[in-house]
């Protein structure tokens, strides 16, 4: 009972990190202001409902649930991995085409 | 009660997919619609284990989000690569 507490709080981090990510892809004036939440929000988003979700699946402990559990714990390994690459990649090749940052 | 929690949680996070959604149709460059692209898919791997935990079968539905995550990667690095150094987009 105090694992799902535990685990509804996490999950429901997560979802305000994946709010504030996507409301400043919106609302942000230029492509490398918003580069900013969408790399670094959705990162931290996934992180906190995976762990929500570890926390969850790691009630009942057997062996198929703790193999489960590994495979979401090296989904979050690859995230962090993959999303600071693929934020590095595109904004790299935006500035080599010729992209100017916003000015006021 | 926690099925309910996460069945809502998926309704919730698919409301919120659709704010990228208008940057990659009305991005005004590429690379806005690419990073829109980014962040829904990194949404959708997410997405796919709270499916996973509705269905109430996660080992089968972990290993589609581990490949969604690969297959996204992968897309976004061959996109970018391909608007390397090319001009007046």
């Amino acid at each position: 009972m105090i694992l799902d507490i535990v685990c509804i709080i996490f999950v429901l981090g997560g979802l305000l990190f994946f709010t504030g990510g996507s409301v400043g892809i919106i609302r942000l004036p230029d492509f490398y202001t918003r580069m900013h939440p969408a790399g670094k929000l959705d990162s931290m988003g996934s992180l906190m409902v995976i762990i929500g979700l570890f926390v969850y699946i790691m009630e009942t402990p057997n062996l198929l649930n703790a193999l489960t559990g590994l495979k979401i714990v090296l989904i979050a390994v690859f995230m962090y991995l993959s999303s600071p690459t693929a934020t590095h990649c595109i904004v790299d090749a935006a500035m080599r085409s010729g992209l100017k940052p916003w000015e006021k | 009660m926690m099925w309910d929690f996460f069945l809502y949680c998926s309704i919730y996070l698919s409301l919120i997919m659709l704010l990228p959604m208008y940057r990659v149709v009305f991005g005004p460059t590429v690379f806005d619609r690419l990073m829109g692209v980014n962040a829904i898919g990194s949404k959708t791997v997410v997405l796919l284990l709270l499916i996973g935990f509705i269905y109430e079968r996660p080992d089968m539905f972990v290993d589609i989000a581990l490949a969604y995550a690969l297959l996204n990667f992968i897309a976004v690095i061959a996109t970018s690569r391909y608007f390397y150094k090319r001009r007046r987009l």
